[in-house]
């Protein structure tokens, strides 16, 4: 079927304009299959992508618009395995959503199920975009119907706010990458990314080129909510309604990065390659992230908000192993992506059973009160050993194969930097499900505790689904091995253009089976992390019962003025925001000339 | 080369900045994002402009005549509805915040943990 690609964009936009139009007639419950059934039929399409896309990149011109000459007219899908991954990932995502929605998510109307479509289509077609101003345009689709969603509580003025911030930030970084996109379409006058990177690499990188990589990546950025572009983040995620947040923590976010790894590899590789200081600039980007991320989620008491900054930090981790610039660590980091979007899903669905039958999200106030809910404690224990990225998790296997990049492109420092990382997410969420489900630690003043009747057992299946998607994601044999000839067709700019523009359909996959090195060392870290993060919680967790040491103290000191100033630096405001939108934009500015020079 | 719809573009895109980071009125910080939206739409044309060029309509004129690039006009006109489309939400969400504070004031209304 030659129009596959086009499908999982077009059904879901057709659908969500039918519910539009039948509104006021339909009954909810059949919006809710009828939304359901079209998830599951764009996650199926997609599936359906991948395997074709085994072969090569399957290229799909709009209107039979093919190029002539070499020179790419008309507008084109181009699905390579990465692209249609993240958009089977969208979609199972967008079946757990609806499939919780249905069963929790009360009071909403059909334009709810309206805008999840839209927003499924634009994802989708954001990742198979072949067109660099289709990308803008999805960009802007998926955003619109995501302000909206994260918006969707008008009674709770703290979502409204987080829905501001994020649609005014969001869109200052939209308009970044659309002021790229002119600049480059004025110097080689095509839109398309395999034409714009053949044009731009018959010469080496000047100005123009390297501020037009700026403004796309900086604008990427902002939706990947890299430090400093990440304040707007916390409110709009952790405010959203739960199935929202379930595809937010889960996937948008990572487009951003997506996004600048394609721009990178089918654009600019030529004229910006070998750069090793734009490795430096990436990965200096990628620690300031993971670990302020990390830092920010043990702070929060706020279950959502934990989950809302373990996104952030687990951003800048993959960050690091797409900033190795090498196919081995975009392997990595990919395979690390999709599992890791499973695993979030997951925590959003037991964070929300926790709030939909004790009524209250605040680790604090729910301190013993989930005694009775043994499921949910068991999701919420998995999904932190999964962020951990323990094995048999596909995180585990995601996590290693970026550091063994990172030792083989001489930043075996980025090890330390998992681990930290991967303490600090797993402590956050190991410390509130040890006092939501424990009832460790000490009590608060207790709230009368207002219990829901009933426990739906059958919400659970969302979240089992997605911790099942995770584990198959790392014990599914020969997966990493295919993820990495994907990730060797990723980087090989030539080879797309040739696909594109000639219709090339690629010799056979290069074989790049080297020895890979044993898993033991770095399973062994990754028990370690899980196993200092269990140790964090616990001390965050019991009473001291021996006066603090001096060290204790002192740590004490710097610690508690350290915390206080985080939290006012993440006001929630908008001004605040997109301040720290313009400093990021300029100081990576400034590190990308001193290094491009 | 002309210069000055580019320095043009500039000057609109950090002044609107300018005037989302400082604004104290929700009304004002949207129509600041209208500002730094417009800068894109003068740099697209900027970057298609052709001296002595007409509008890329090639009804009843020579083969070969010079027109401005139509591919921008197509890009600043999908921006222009994208913009729109942004504008309209980011004021109804200006105006349920209203509903509930009662003011259009982001300093009156930062958020707290929880």
């Amino acid at each position: 079927m030659d129009a596959l690609p086009a499908l999982p964009v077009a059904v879901p936009l057709l659908v969500a304009a039918a519910l539009v139009g039948l509104a006021p007639v339909i009954r909810r419950q059949v919006a809710d299959a009828v939304a359901l059934a079209t998830a599951v039929a764009v996650a199926a399409l997609c599936a359906a992508l991948l395997v074709q896309t085994a072969g090569g990149p399957v290229v799909y011109w709009f209107g039979g618009w093919r190029p002539r000459d070499g020179v790419a007219l008309g507008v084109a899908f181009t699905v390579d395995p990465v692209g249609a991954a993240f958009a089977t990932l969208a979609g199972v995502l967008a079946v757990a959503a609806l499939v919780y929605s249905w069963r929790i998510f009360e009071a909403v109307s059909p334009l709810y199920h309206t805008l999840m479509l839209v927003f499924l289509a634009a994802i989708v077609g954001f990742c198979l975009s072949g067109d660099l101003f289709n990308m803008f345009v999805f960009y802007e689709l998926l955003s619109v119907a995501a302000y909206a969603l994260a918006g969707y509580h008008t009674e709770d003025p703290g979502s409204l706010r987080g829905a501001l911030n994020f649609a005014m930030t969001n869109s200052v970084g939209a308009f970044l990458v659309l002021a790229g996109i002119a600049l480059l379409y004025g110097r080689t006058g095509a839109l398309n990314l395999a034409q714009l990177g053949q044009t731009l690499a018959a010469a080496p990188a000047d100005r123009l080129v390297v501020v037009a990589f700026l403004l796309l990546m900086v604008g990427f950025f902002v939706k990947a909510a890299v430090v400093p572009f990440h304040f707007w983040l916390a409110d709009a995620y952790a405010l959203a309604p739960i199935p929202v947040g379930v595809l937010f923590a889960g996937v948008v976010s990572e487009l951003g990065l997506y996004a600048v790894a394609r721009v990178y590899w089918t654009v600019f590789s030529g004229p910006l390659a070998g750069g090793g200081g734009l490795r430096a600039v990436l990965l200096f980007g990628a620690a300031a992230t993971a670990l302020l991320g990390g830092v920010m989620c043990v702070l929060q008491h706020h279950l959502a908000r934990m989950l809302a900054y373990a996104t952030v930090s687990h951003v800048g981790l993959t960050l690091a192993g797409f900033a190795l610039l090498g196919p081995d660590g975009l392997a990595g980091a990919v395979l690390y992506l999709v599992a890791d979007g499973l695993v979030k899903g997951a925590l959003f669905v037991s964070i929300g059973l926790v709030q939909h039958h004790l009524r209250d999200i605040r680790e604090l106030e729910l301190h013993g009160r989930g005694r009775h809910l043994p499921w949910a404690a068991a999701l919420m224990a998995l999904g932190a050993l999964g962020l951990a990225g323990v094995p048999p998790f596909g995180t585990f296997r995601g996590k290693a194969l970026m550091e063994e990049a990172a030792a083989a492109a001489g930043h075996a420092w980025l090890t330390a930097l998992f681990v930290a990382v991967a303490a600090l997410t797993s402590a956050a969420l190991l410390r509130a499900a040890a006092r939501v489900f424990l009832g460790i630690g000490a009590p608060r003043d207790r709230a009368p505790a207002v219990q829901h009747p009933h426990v739906h057992s059958t919400l659970l299946g969302p979240a089992v689904l997605l911790l099942a998607g995770a584990l198959a994601v790392g014990l599914a044999p020969g997966l990493a091995g295919r993820v990495e000839v994907a990730a060797a067709r990723f980087t090989d700019r030539p080879a797309y253009a040739a696909a594109v523009l000639q219709g090339a359909t690629g010799e056979a996959a290069r074989t790049t089976h080297h020895a890979r090195g044993s898993l033991a060392v770095p399973a062994v870290l990754a028990v370690l992390s899980a196993l200092l993060g269990a140790a964090l919680a616990l001390g965050a967790l019991l009473p001291r019962r021996r006066p603090a040491g001096r060290l204790t103290r002192a740590a004490g000191r710097v610690w508690a003025p350290t915390a206080a100033v985080l939290r006012d630096l993440h006001s929630g405001n908008v001004g605040d925001s997109v301040a720290w939108l313009v400093v990021g934009l300029a100081g990576f500015g400034t590190l990308l000339a001193l290094v491009a020079r | 080369m002309i210069y000055l719809p580019y320095l043009v573009a500039a000057w609109l895109f950090l002044v609107g900045l300018y005037g989302i980071v400082t604004s104290r009125n929700l009304v004002h910080a949207v129509t600041c994002l209208s500002v730094v939206q417009s800068s894109t739409y003068i740099l697209l044309l900027a970057v298609g402009f052709e001296r002595g060029g007409t509008a890329p309509i090639f009804l009843d004129v020579p083969v070969g005549t010079k027109a401005v690039d139509p591919v921008v006009g197509a890009l600043t006109l999908t921006d222009i509805v994208v913009g729109a489309t942004v504008s309209a939400l980011l004021l109804a969400l200006a105006v349920q915040i209203y509903k509930h504070h009662g003011t259009l004031d982001p300093e009156r209304f930062r958020s707290r943990e929880d």
